[in-house]
C-alpha cells in the first residue's frame, strides 16, 4: 500500500539573478509500514523534498497525493490539518520548548490529536518513563531527542519525517535515538523516512534513496536489514 | 563629498533600519516626555517673563490697602514710611452699568486715573482712544474685554449708576492694565467679561460723585529694591486704621496676580510629573530593546572582539544606537514641545488679559529636556551595554545556555492538570522573567495612568460644577448692597417684580488668625433657616449653622493650623472693627475658597449692631424674570447682581474649552505610551520566541493558536495592568489635584466608574493595535528556516 505518493517534483527558488534548482522532477512513493533513508550531500534536495512531502513547503510543480488526496494547492489551513492529524516531525536540533517538561512537551501534541498515546506512553515507548518532568535543559542530548521523537509519534502518526535526528549526537547517544525510531516502525508501523548525511544508517533501512543534484540518482533496496543496535561508526 | 562610513556605522544603521518600528516606538515616547516637558518650561517661562515685562513697563505696585475714605494729606505720612519708593492714591468703587441690548445690569470696577498726567502705578495700557480730556467728568475708558463682550466702541454711551445717580459716560478709550490680568468680579469664581468688567475715569469724575475731594480710598505702593512687604504692610495698616481699612496686602495676595501666579506654578509641577513617566518608560523600553539586541548579536559581538574591536569602541558602537533613538525623540519633541508651548501661550493670552505677549524659549528648556531624555536612555541601556562589553569573546562564539525553568508549586496542583501546554508556555515564561514582566505591565499601568488623569479631569470639573452651582447654591441671583441695611430690606427685594422667595446674608472682610498665620477672608453670616444658600459641606450637604462660634472650611483649617474646638483670633475690618476670640464649632469640606459662617446673630452680636444684611439671594419666577431685571437697573442701593446660570454657562465655557484641549494631547500621549511599551514588548516576545512557534506550527498548530500563546502573554499583562494602572491613575490624578490645589479652587478627586472603564478601553484598543501588527508578523514566519537553526 502506497501511503504518500510524489509525481514530477520541482522546485526552484530564485534568489536575485540566480535561480537554484533544488528539485528536478522527482517521483517517489512510500510505502505503508516502510523505512526509508535518504542520504546525499548537502543541497542535494533531501530536505527540500521532506518539507514538501511533510507540508512545510509547496513545490514549483509536480503532486503530492497521500492517500490518493492531492495535498498540493490546499489552504493554509488544510496543511496545518494534514501536519496536525497525519505527520510527525523530528529536527535535526530537537525544537523542544524549553518551558515545558518532556511530559508537556508530550502533550503539547498530544492535546490537539485525535487518538494519541498518553505522554506517558509515548515517553515510555523511547524509554523516557524516569524522565517525565524534566524540562529540556536538564535533559541530555540524546533525551531531548527522544523526547521529541516521543512528540513525533504520540499522536500516532501515518507518516514520521526525521531530518538528521542524530546530526547533532555522538555515536552512543545517535544510537538510542535510532533504536527508538526503529521500534516505533517496527510496534506502530508508522511510514519513517529519515535524512541523514551517515551512510551507515542506510543499513537499518528498508530502501534507500541516493540523492545528488536535485534528482534521486538511485534506489538501493535493502534485503538484509540491521538493527540499530548492532551499527556503530 | 563621500562620506565614509565604517562597517560598525553601516552596521548601526542597518539595525536602526531593521528595528525601526520599535525604534521609531520608542523615539515617540521620548518625544511625547521631551513635548510635555518643553511644552510646560516653555509655556511656564513665557507667562513668567510676559507677567513681569508687563509689570515692570506698567508699574504694578507691590503693596495695595483700601479704606473707607482717607484725607489726601495722609499720603505724605504714607510715602514716608521706610522703604515705600513711591505711594499713590486712588478712588475704587464697585458700580452698577447699564448698558443697551443687554438685560442684566452689568457690574464693573471704577478706577480713577489722576486727573492731570499719568500714573506711574498701576497705570493702564491703552489698547485704542484717548485717556479722558483733563475737565471731562463724563468721559471713560474701558477695559477690553468688557467693550468686546458688549460690542462697546470708542463714542458709545453707557449708564454707570455713580453713588446711587445714573450718568451717561461716553466711552473714548479701550484698555488694559497689569492690576486686572484676571478680571474677576468680587465674591466672582471665574471672569465674566459681560456681566463683570472695569472702568477707568478721571479722578474729578469720581471724586465729585462719591464725594471723595481731598481724599481717597485705595492706595497702592512699590517698593525699593529687596525691602520686605510685611513692616511696609503694618505700618500702613496703622496709618490707616481709623479710616475703615480692611487691612494692607501684599502682591501675593493681590487676586489677579494670584491666579497668574497659581498658572506659573502649576506649569512648572506639569514639568515635573508626566515628563518623569514618559522618560521612566522610554528607559525600560530602551533597556528591553538593547537587551535584545544584544542577546541576538553574541555571536557578532564574539566575532568583532575576535578581530581586535575594543571593549570601548564596541560600547561605543552599541551607545551610538541608544543615542540615535533618542536623537530621534529629541528631535521629534523638540518641535511637538515648542508648537505646544506656544499654543499653551495663546491658551494663557485668552484665558489672562495682556498687551503682549513674550515667547522667547530660552534655550535652557531645551537642553535639559534633551539632557534628561539622553539621561534616562542611556541609563536604561546601561546593564544591556555591559553586558555586551563583559562577554567574554571565547564565550560569546558559542549559544547562550538554555533558560532553565523549573516547576512551581502551582504546576504540581490538580488545577494546573486542567490547563493546557500552551497557556502552560504563557504562565511558565511568565514566571520565568517575572522582572521583565512586572515592568511591561508596569508600563502598559503608567500608561493608563495617564490617560485615567487625562480623562478624570472633565468629571472632576463636573463634580465642582455640580457641587457649587446645583448641591450648595440655590438661588436664581444673588444681589450685592452698597451698605449693609437692616433687615427689612429683604421686604424691599420680595417686592421686586417675579421674586418669588428671598433669603439674606451679611458679608464682613475680616482677618482670621491663629498663631503667627493670618489670613483675610470675609465672614458669611447666615440665618438659621436659610435654604437658598445654606452652609454646605461637599459631602455633607446643607449644614444647620451653629448659634455659635465659626464654621470654617478645612483648607482655611489647614493653613491656620487649627481643629474642631480651638480658638481662633478674629478681626472685623468693618463697622466698629471688633476683635475678639471664637471657637471654631464646625469645619467643612469645600471645592471653591474658603469661606468662614457664622449665625447671622452671632455675627451682629459680635459687631455690636442689629440684624443687617449686605448680600441678597433670591428665586425668580422665570416668566417674568424681564420685568425683574428692568427692575433692578433701577434700583439704587445694589452695587452688584450676579445670576447662578450664567455663572455656571461661564464655568463650562471657560473650563471645558480648556479641559477638553488637555484631554485631546494627553489621550495622544497616552496611547504613543502604550503604544510604544506594548508593541516593544510584543515584537521582542516575537524575536525570543519565532523559533518556538514556528515548531508549533509545523507540529500542527494553526496561527491562531500560535498568535495565543504569543498574544495570550501580553493579554495576561494586560489584564493584572488594567486594575494596577486604575491605581495609579487613582493616585496621579490624586498628586496632580493636590499640586494644582489652591486656596481659591480644589479639584476633586473624582473618578466615574464609566471613566475608568473608557481609560481602560483606550488601552485595550491600543494593544489590540500593536497585536493586530505583530499578528501580521506572526503569520510569515519562516517555518523551514528554524528548523535548521540552532538557537
Amino acid at each position: 500500500m502506497i501511503a504518500l505518493s510524489a509525481r514530477g517534483l520541482s522546485k526552484t527558488y530564485v534568489m536575485g539573478e540566480i535561480k537554484i534548482d533544488a528539485l528536478r522532477a522527482v517521483d517517489l512513493d512510500l510505502y505503508e509500514g516502510e523505512l526509508v533513508v535518504l542520504l546525499g550531500p548537502s543541497g542535494s534536495g533531501k530536505s527540500t523534498l521532506l518539507n514538501i512531502l511533510g507540508g512545510l513547503d509547496v513545490p514549483t510543480a509536480g503532486t503530492v497525493t497521500f492517500r490518493g488526496a492531492d495535498i498540493i494547492g490546499s489552504s493554509e489551513a488544510a496543511l496545518t490539518g494534514y501536519r496536525r492529524d497525519h505527520v510527525g516531525f523530528v529536527f535535526q536540533f530537537y525544537n523542544l520548548i524549553p518551558s515545558l517538561t518532556a511530559r508537556e512537551n508530550v502533550a503539547l501534541v498530544t492535546e490537539i490529536s485525535r487518538d494519541p498515546f498518553s505522554p506517558e506512553d509515548a515517553l515510555g515507548l523511547v524509554g523516557l518513563e524516569a524522565r517525565l518532568d524534566h524540562f529540556p535543559a536538564q535533559l541530555s542530548g540524546g533525551e531531548q531527542q527522544r523526547v521529541a521523537i516521543a512528540r513525533a509519534i504520540a499522536k500516532r502518526p501515518d507518516i514520521l519525517l526525521c531530518d538528521e535526528p542524530t546530526g547533532a549526537l555522538d555515536s552512543e547517544t545517535g544510537l538510542l535515538v535510532l533504536e527508538a525510531l526503529e521500534r516505533v516502525n517496527k510496534e506502530l508501523h508508522t511510514t519513517t523516512a529519515v535524512i541523514t548525511h551517515n551512510a551507515i544508517i542506510a543499513d537499518m533501512a528498508d530502501r534507500t534513496f541516493h540523492f545528488a543534484d536535485g534528482r534521486i540518482a538511485r534506489t538501493v533496496i535493502n534485503d538484509h536489514k540491521r538493527a540499530a543496535r548492532e551499527m556503530s561508526w | 563629498m563621500v562620506i565614509k562610513v565604517s562597517p560598525l556605522g553601516r552596521k548601526l544603521l542597518r539595525d536602526l533600519w531593521r528595528l525601526k518600528m520599535q525604534v521609531l516606538a520608542i523615539a515617540l515616547v521620548i518625544a511625547s516626555g521631551v513635548a510635555l516637558l518643553i511644552m510646560a518650561l516653555t509655556s511656564g517661562e513665557a507667562l513668567r517673563e510676559t507677567t513681569n515685562a508687563y509689570y515692570e513697563r506698567y508699574g504694578f505696585a507691590d503693596v495695595f490697602a483700601s479704606v473707607k475714605r482717607a484725607p489726601e494729606r495722609l499720603m505724605e505720612k504714607i510715602s514716608r514710611i521706610p522703604g515705600v519708593k513711591r505711594a499713590e492714591s486712588r478712588i475704587v468703587h464697585i458700580v452698577t452699568v447699564d448698558i443697551s441690548h443687554f438685560a442684566e445690569p452689568a457690574t464693573a470696577r471704577v478706577v480713577s486715573l489722576p486727573s492731570s498726567g499719568v500714573a506711574s502705578l498701576n497705570n493702564i495700557a491703552l489698547r485704542k482712544g484717548r485717556r479722558p480730556k483733563r475737565e471731562r467728568v463724563d468721559e471713560a475708558v474701558i477695559g477690553e474685554r468688557f467693550a468686546v463682550a458688549h460690542q462697546l466702541e470708542i463714542g458709545d454711551r453707557i449708564l454707570v449708576l455713580l453713588n446711587g445717580r445714573q450718568r451717561p459716560v461716553f466711552i473714548v478709550g479701550v484698555a488694559l492694565a497689569p492690576e486686572f490680568i484676571y478680571v474677576i468680579a468680587p465674591g466672582g469664581i471665574m471672569p465674566d467679561d459681560q456681566r463683570f468688567g472695569v472702568i477707568w475715569m478721571n479722578r474729578d469724575a469720581l471724586a465729585g460723585a462719591f464725594d471723595m475731594e481731598e481724599a481717597f480710598n485705595d492706595v497702592s505702593i512699590s517698593l525699593t529694591r529687596g525691602t520686605d512687604a510685611e513692616p511696609v504692610i503694618d505700618k500702613l495698616d496703622a496709618l490707616l486704621e481709623r479710616y475703615g481699612t480692611v487691612g494692607a496686602f501684599a502682591r501675593d495676595r493681590q487676586i489677579s496676580n494670584r491666579f497668574v501666579q497659581n498658572e506659573i506654578d502649576q506649569a512648572a509641577t506639569m514639568a515635573v510629573v508626566l515628563p518623569a513617566i514618559f522618560m521612566a518608560v522610554a528607559a525600560f523600553l530602551t533597556n528591553m530593546i538593547m537587551t535584545r539586541l544584544i542577546a541576538t548579536e553574541r555571536e557578532e559581538i564574539g566575532l568583532f572582539k575576535a578581530f581586535g574591536y575594543s571593549n570601548a569602541s564596541i560600547a561605543w558602537h552599541y551607545v551610538k544606537m541608544v543615542l540615535a533613538i533618542a536623537v530621534l525623540g529629541i528631535a521629534a519633541g523638540f518641535g511637538l514641545g515648542s508648537w505646544l508651548g506656544q499654543f499653551m501661550l495663546q491658551m494663557y493670552g485668552e484665558n489672562f488679559q495682556f498687551p503682549f505677549l513674550i515667547y522667547r524659549p530660552s534655550p535652557q528648556s531645551f537642553a535639559i529636556a534633551a539632557l534628561v531624555s539622553v539621561a534616562a536612555t542611556l541609563l536604561g541601556s546601561m546593564t544591556a551595554v555591559r553586558a555586551a562589553v563583559i562577554l567574554p569573546p571565547a564565550e560569546a562564539m558559542r549559544p547562550p545556555a538554555p533558560p532553565t525553568y523549573h516547576r512551581s508549586w502551582f504546576s504540581k496542583t490538580k488545577m494546573a492538570n486542567a490547563v493546557d501546554a500552551p497557556t502552560r508556555m504563557i504562565f511558565r515564561r511568565l514566571a520565568r522573567w517575572p522582572v521583565s514582566a512586572a515592568l511591561s505591565m508596569f508600563g502598559i499601568a503608567l500608561s493608563l495612568s495617564v490617560l485615567l488623569l487625562a480623562l478624570q479631569w472633565d468629571d472632576a470639573i463636573n463634580e465642582m460644577v455640580d457641587d457649587f452651582f446645583f448641591r450648595s447654591h440655590h438661588q436664581d441671583a444673588t444681589i450685592s448692597l452698597f451698605a449693609a441695611a437692616p433687615a427689612r430690606v429683604l421686604h424691599d427685594i420680595s417686592a421686586l417684580p417675579g421674586v418669588m422667595s428671598v433669603e439674606g446674608q451679611r458679608i464682613v472682610a475680616a482677618r482670621i488668625g491663629h498663631a503667627h498665620v493670618v489670613r483675610r477672608q470675609a465672614i458669611v453670616g447666615v440665618t438659621g433657616e436659610a435654604t437658598l444658600v445654606p452652609v454646605h459641606d461637599v459631602s455633607r450637604g446643607a449644614i444647620a449653622i451653629p448659634r455659635e462660634g465659626v464654621v470654617i472650611s478645612s483648607t482655611l483649617a489647614d493653613v491656620l493650623g487649627v481643629s474642631y474646638g480651638d480658638a481662633v483670633k478674629l478681626e472685623i475690618l468693618e463697622g466698629r472693627r471688633p476683635t475678639g476670640e471664637i471657637r471654631v464649632v464646625d469645619i467643612i469640606e469645600t471645592y471653591i475658597d474658603t469661606p468662614i459662617y457664622m449665625h447671622l446673630d452671632a455675627l451682629s452680636r459680635v459687631m455690636r449692631e442689629s440684624r443687617q444684611m449686605n448680600t441678597v439671594h433670591v428665586r425668580i419666577d422665570a416668566t417674568r424674570r424681564h420685568l425683574f431685571l428692568a427692575a433692578l437697573k433701577e434700583t439704587p442701593r445694589l452695587s452688584a447682581v450676579s445670576f447662578r446660570k450664567a455663572g455656571v454657562q461661564m464655568f463650562r465655557d471657560t473650563v471645558e474649552k480648556n479641559i477638553m484641549v488637555f484631554i485631546g494631547f494627553y489621550t495622544i500621549f497616552s496611547c504613543l505610551l502604550a503604544f510604544g511599551v506594548i508593541y516593544n514588548t510584543l515584537r521582542i516576545a516575537l524575536s525570543e520566541r519565532g523559533r518556538e512557534l514556528a515548531t508549533l506550527r509545523v507540529l500542527g498548530f494553526s496561527r491562531a493558536e500560535v498568535s495565543y500563546i504569543l498574544l495570550g502573554e501580553s493579554g495576561v499583562l494586560v489584564l493584572v495592568a488594567l486594575p494596577v494602572g486604575i491605581i495609579c491613575g487613582i493616585l496621579l490624578s490624586g498628586y496632580i489635584a493636590e499640586q494644582f490645589s489652591t486656596e481659591l479652587f480644589r479639584v476633586p478627586l473624582l473618578i466615574k466608574d464609566a471613566t475608568a472603564g473608557i481609560a481602560a478601553i483606550g488601552v485595550v484598543l491600543t494593544v489590540s493595535l500593536c497585536a493586530l501588527i505583530v499578528r501580521r508578523r506572526l503569520d510569515q514566519l519562516d517555518l523551514i528556516e528554524v528548523l535548521k537553526t540552532r538557537e
